[in-house]
């Protein structure tokens, strides 16, 4: 990093060599002095007197880098670092947020810019291509081709010092010389070379004949408890209380509540378990995150037993410390979220809904599923609607029609019901916004049988309407 | 010599004590068919206001359909589970939220879950937590069960709707206690009074004579539900 230096004193960052130390890197003064990477720190003095020598930091460096990786993602959701010096961002999809790839480029070295840093960026279909063109290419370069790498030199294939030399030495000194050449013989020279270090794989690689993804690392939870074993064991129960009031702890002194936990069990034969609850709204109360587990621990499958406890808040928001009522009772939302949390923590997410009314006729269409929490009145009950709904509506068979109304005899699951009283039609069309073409209209009967039973049927499409043949009769739902 | 004329009437089925359908405990009622929607009705009625945790299984979701929301219009937080013992288990956590008025749960047929040890934790549980528990049940038998009221309801026609004579009216449901803890069985008809025009939102026990006629509505319990 620069910066308390100024630009025209010769600075180099020195590391340890097996000589003494050696320059790790230099800045643009120290170039223009002549002093070269990798060479002996004294023997550059003595060409530069002026050069200042400080220790480097490769530690420091893969923090920061690793801390602008999690940064750079605000510019494509996948990011890695890319050897000491570089991050790869997968942009698919998300330059036109910014207004396209130039201005997304534009966009990128400007921001590293304002936080004091030099970027050299660089836009191509695979990561290689984008490696060697963000260095060797020409600035702020926007390549839908691969081929764009071919003018640039050898070592904008990602190869080691070794590779280069010796592929330099063989008369290839630009990518379109490898590329122009016959594979056997390449193949058989390198055969032997490790795939980071192949120029055959990292050409492939770079031109997309090979694939290359991203592992973009997860940030690191906020909040961390764990517990360390001396003997393997089978059960996690008697450590969970201890984590989780560890975990609730360290919320509360930052003000968080915690939407999702993750309890990691690390077992002896080198596997990881890991079991994941959610909170409907953000908590860090020991005794409900604990509750949570409960019935949860039978699917960690210890194996040989685990030495490694671990649990992480995923997801935390913040959480102001609440008051409790004078009655010891705190609200009613609290406890309904408690209660919600439990229930999908054992059951699942998709079992666990609240209907709320959508503005729709289809009756089917006419609920929708909520956020349990929101604090909306339920709807006037209608009289003209059932209690029950048939999901999906059960056919019948019809055996005594009526021109006009219900069927008056007609067979639901080998039952005979004999209609003694009706209401209606309510004629229901279709959603032509939703629906597909052929879809046909409804007519829906309240009837009664003679024992009383109150049903809502209905008649799908009409004789003759030409969407498809004679109408068919549906119950789709019960009254009272 | 004056002679008084005595006119004897006939008495009616006896009037029992109506059953308190607001009582915290754990009731159960069997249905009929699945086409029969009497029980739901009833126990919608005898439902107190507030959320209701509404937990079904899958067969019952299956045969019986689900609860409609327009039809209903209640606060519900419905539970889609798959066995009969996960029902039990969410009637129980929602038993103990303060947040949830009343708890219903529909289990279909006999599973081995429901037995009598299940049902008295529901029925322990309803009490101490002091809110009502419902269990409905369908294409079930009358087996060993710790409920303190067990109903019987079904469908009967309707009385006749106030302008079109031929349509469905308000409707009307034969209702059958047949064991309790909390008052004596009997046998009613029951009719769900709205508080649209100008009545109160109850429900109107009337005795169920042998003739299966209607008999004048002479016995209201003060909690009804609403709607």
């Amino acid at each position: 990093m620069k910066g308390a230096v100024p630009d025209d004193i010769p600075v180099v960052l020195s590391a340890e060599g097996p000589h003494g130390p050696v320059v790790h890197d230099l800045n643009d003064a120290a170039r223009s002095a002549g002093v070269r990477r990798g060479a002996r720190v004294v023997d550059m003095r003595a060409l530069c007197p002026a050069l200042q020598a400080v220790p480097a930091s490769p530690r420091g460096d893969a923090a920061v880098l690793t801390r602008l990786m999690f940064w750079a993602r605000r510019w494509g959701p996948y990011s890695a670092t890319d050897g000491g010096d570089g991050l790869v961002i997968d942009t698919t999809g998300a330059a036109h947020l910014f207004g396209g790839e130039a201005v997304l480029l534009s966009d990128i070295e400007a921001r590293f810019a304002t936080a004091g840093l030099t970027a050299r960026v660089a836009l191509a279909p695979t990561w290689g291509a984008a490696w060697g063109l963000a260095r060797f290419g020409p600035a702020r370069i926007v390549s839908h081709d691969p081929a764009d790498l071919y003018p640039l030199p050898i070592a904008a294939l990602r190869l080691s010092d070794e590779t280069l030399l010796l592929l330099r030495r063989l008369g290839l000194r630009r990518v379109g010389d490898l590329a122009a050449i016959p594979r056997l013989p390449l193949m058989r020279r390198f055969g032997r070379a490790p795939a980071w270090d192949n120029p055959l794989t990292r050409l492939d690689q770079a031109m997309g004949r090979l694939a290359e993804p991203i592992g973009a690392p997860e940030p690191p939870p906020d909040f961390v408890a764990q517990a360390r074993l001396a003997e393997p064991v089978m059960d996690p129960s008697d450590w969970l209380p201890g984590l989780v009031q560890d975990l609730a702890a360290q919320m509360a002194r930052r003000d968080r509540g915690c939407r999702r936990l993750c309890l990691s069990v690390f077992r002896v034969d080198g596997r990881r378990r890991d079991i994941r609850v959610a909170t409907a709204a953000p908590s860090r109360e020991a005794g409900h995150l604990l509750r949570l587990f409960q019935g949860r621990l039978d699917e960690l499958d210890p194996g040989f037993g685990f030495d490694l406890i671990r649990l992480a808040a995923e997801a935390t928001e913040p959480l102001a410390t609440a008051q409790v009522g004078l009655d010891g009772n705190a609200d009613t939302a609290l406890h309904l979220s408690r209660l919600i949390d439990r229930l999908v923590s054992r059951f699942g997410a998709d079992a666990i809904s609240r209907p709320l009314p959508f503005q729709s006729h289809l009756p089917e269409r006419s609920e929708t599923r909520a956020d349990a929490l929101r604090d909306d009145p339920p709807p006037a009950p209608r009289p003209d609607r059932p209690l029950r709904l048939f999901d999906p509506p059960e056919e019948v068979r019809v055996l005594y029609a009526v021109p006009e109304g219900p069927p008056a005899l007609f067979i639901w699951r080998r039952q005979q019901i004999a209609v003694t009283r009706h209401a209606g039609p309510e004629r229901i069309a279709p959603e032509w916004w939703r629906d597909s073409p052929g879809a046909r209209l409804r007519d829906y009967f309240r009837i009664e049988d003679a024992s009383g039973r109150r049903l809502w049927l209905y008649r799908e499409g009409l004789a003759g309407d030409g969407r498809g043949g004679m109408p068919r009769w549906f119950v789709h739902g019960v009254f009272a | 010599m004056s002679c008084m004329s005595v006119h004897v009437l006939r008495p009616l089925a006896p009037i029992r004590r109506v059953p308190d359908l607001r009582a915290a405990t754990l009731a159960e009622i069997s249905c009929a068919s699945s086409l029969d929607g009497a029980g739901t009705g009833f126990l919608l009625a005898a439902l107190p206001e507030g959320p209701v945790l509404w937990a079904q299984d899958r067969l019952t979701r299956r045969e019986a359909g689900v609860p409609f929301l327009p039809g209903l219009g209640r606060w519900l937080l419905r539970a889609d589970l798959s066995r009969p013992a996960d029902v039990l288990t969410a009637m129980e956590d929602a038993l103990a939220c303060p947040a949830i008025s009343a708890v219903v749960g529909e289990i279909w047929g006999d599973p081995a879950a429901l037995d009598f040890t299940a049902t008295r934790r529901l029925a322990m549980r309803a009490e101490a937590a002091g809110r009502p528990c419902w269990l409905l049940r369908r294409a079930g038998s009358a087996s060993a069960s710790a409920a303190r009221m067990r109903w019987r309801v079904t469908a009967f026609p309707s009385e006749p709707a106030g302008d079109d004579p031929a349509a469905p009216g308000d409707p009307l449901w034969r209702v059958e206690l047949f064991r309790s803890r909390l008052s004596p069985p009997g046998e009613w008809l029951v009719r769900h009074e709205r508080g649209e025009d100008g009545t109160a939102d109850r429900l109107c026990f009337s005795a169920f004579a042998a003739d299966r006629t209607v008999a004048e509505p002479a016995a209201a319990d003060e909690g009804g539900g609403s709607g």
